[in-house]
């Protein structure tokens, strides 16, 4: 198995029937990604697979042979925190902190493509990912924040 | 934790050797995505002991043409690619609706239309984890002899759950399949079999390879879908249309629901009073009303079968009137539920 991770060329010796979110946590020590639903119910395990966002845990090792893997752990600027993290602190959209990587790597991803997204588009962007503390209006909260700064920073 | 059983995987690079592995390879199955086989696989609600990846055949996500020469979406093009291509916003646009309401973002940039046309029909008793199912009992689908929805059923009435497949019967679309002793083409209606458990007509080396979307410069469709939430949620109803004008009339009217039975269930015969008037209000509302008929929805998937099944008109309804070009919610049967936003 031989996957590019945030850049980085790694091999591991897994079998192909593990999953991708497997290979990063429990082979690579990539931990950000969680593992709630197994099973593409809730999108605490959103990653970037070839640039497109994906759930880890529906992709297999096998399949990320190869490809050119991105998880939340690419995000911040070594210790300094990116816009999209600084946002969801500030605002309080983080309760207990399990969603919180795949909301970022969504939120990231979305202002990448949409640097002013409106609320029907952000709502749209993080429909695939579940949140059981919040109630998603501090998400929202933390998404204008970071775009405005975002935008600011151009 | 959720763990795939033992498989091997496999890599072909043509479509011909995709069918072959499988051909070779008793109990394999294809995958694409993988966004059906793979929860399905964790849950052990079927085995494969070998997966033939589609993944890296070239050339297999094309999407070709436009709606007055017809087009052809290779069965590899992802639902993403699907609901936002250009082409797909007019005359076809069912298919991109019913694409870009699958699931979440993450699925729709992984799973394939291909993959989508031949979803597991579902249950509330099969879509379960192993545990569930044996301290439940097992059913016909996997493992058990009795079926849990209709006990005294010698068949088993798993729900057909892809959004695309009843468009692609209203759309008139054909279907080109590749298997390891050649290539055919036939109407994507004749893919599906009314049985829960052997849902389709393909054999397993068979490998859907393009969805042909036949020419209509002059059609309108429109793709409606009920469920729980507005994202993740598979369909528990699914009303697709599609009507060819000339001179502000209808010409042809063509329809199927989702998730009203094992397959998409053809309601065209039932749309013919649409034929040669310009529909207004109450001809809309009568033939929702009558085209509801052939639904049967069972007690085996969310929401209760009677509320299902009252909301079958109302659905026709509002996907007739999205293909007419009027408010798809202003009809006289959605007025009749008590609330308007409900789907
Ligand atoms: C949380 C969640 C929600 C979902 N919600 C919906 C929903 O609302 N509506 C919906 O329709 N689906 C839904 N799905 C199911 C699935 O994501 C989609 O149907 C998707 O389009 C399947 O495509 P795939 O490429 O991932 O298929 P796979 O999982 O790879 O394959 C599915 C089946 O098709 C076969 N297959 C795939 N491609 C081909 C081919 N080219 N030729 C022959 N056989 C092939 C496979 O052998 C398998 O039997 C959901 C899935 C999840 C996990
Ligand atoms: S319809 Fe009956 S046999 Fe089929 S999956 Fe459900 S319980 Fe099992
Ligand atoms: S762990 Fe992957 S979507 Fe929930
Ligand atoms: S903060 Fe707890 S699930 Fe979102």
């Amino acid at each position: 198995m031989r996957t590019n991770v945030n850049g980085e060329w790694r091999e591991a010796d897994i079998w192909p029937g593990a999953s991708l979110l497997t290979l990063l946590r429990d082979a690579f020590g990539l931990t950000g990604s969680k593992n709630a639903c197994e099973q593409g119910e809730c999108g605490s395990c959103s990653v970037w697979l070839d640039g497109e966002l994906v759930c880890a845990c529906l992709v297999l090792a096998a399949q990320a042979h190869d490809r050119q893997v991105r998880t939340v752990e690419s995000v911040a600027d070594g210790q300094r925190m990116s816009a999209v993290q600084d946002a969801f602190v500030e605002a309080g959209a983080v309760q207990c902190g399990f969603c919180t990587p795949g909301f970022v790597v969504a939120v990231t991803h979305l202002l990448a493509q949409d640097p002013n997204p409106n609320e029907v588009q952000v709502r749209e962007a993080l429909s695939g990912n579940i949140c059981r503390c919040t109630g998603y209006a501090k998400i929202l909260d933390a998404v204008t924040l970071a775009a405005s700064r975002l935008r600011e920073d151009r | 934790m959720l763990r795939l059983p033992p498989l091997r995987y496999l890599r072909p690079t043509s479509v011909e050797a995709a069918a072959e592995a499988v051909a070779e390879h008793p109990g394999a199955m294809l995958i694409a995505g993988g966004t059906d086989l793979v929860p399905n696989l964790k849950r052990r609600q079927f085995d494969a002991p070998v997966l033939v990846s589609l993944r890296g055949i070239a050339g297999f996500d094309g999407i070709q043409g436009e709606p007055g020469r017809g087009m052809v979406i290779g069965a590899g093009a992802t639902l993403d690619q699907v609901a936002t291509h250009p082409a797909l916003q007019t005359a076809y646009r069912a298919l991109a609706q019913a694409a870009g309401f699958v699931s979440t973002p993450q699925i729709r940039h992984m799973g394939t239309i291909g993959g989508n046309l031949l979803v597991d029909p579902r249950c509330n008793y099969y879509n379960q984890s192993a545990a569930w199912r044996q301290a439940v009992g097992y059913c016909l689908k996997r493992d058990g002899d009795i079926c849990l929805v209709a006990r005294s059923s010698p068949r088993c009435w798993a729900v057909s759950s892809s959004d695309s497949a009843p468009v692609a019967l209203a759309l008139g679309a054909e279907l080109t399949l590749r298997g390891a002793e050649g290539e055919r083409r036939g109407a994507a209606a004749d893919l599906y079999r009314d049985d829960g458990i052997v849902y389709t007509t393909k054999r397993a080396d068979d490998v859907i390879v393009g969805i042909h979307l036949p020419a209509a410069p002059a059609m309108t469709s429109a793709y409606w879908k009920l469920r729980r939430r507005g994202s993740f949620d598979f369909p528990v109803l699914g009303a697709a249309v599609a009507l060819d004008w000339a001179d502000g009339m209808v010409r042809v009217a063509r329809g199927a629901l989702g998730a009203a039975g094992s397959r998409p269930v053809e309601v065209s015969h039932l749309l013919t009073p649409l034929v040669g008037r310009r529909p207004d209000d109450e001809l809309i509302a009568q033939v929702a009303e009558a085209a509801e008929k052939p639904a049967r929805p069972l007690d085996n998937t969310d929401f209760s079968h009677y509320w299902r099944k009252r909301m079958t008109r109302v659905l026709i309804e509002r996907a007739l009137r999205d293909a007419c070009g009027l408010d798809p919610l202003a009809g006289r049967l959605t007025a009749q539920t008590r609330s308007g936003q409900a789907a």
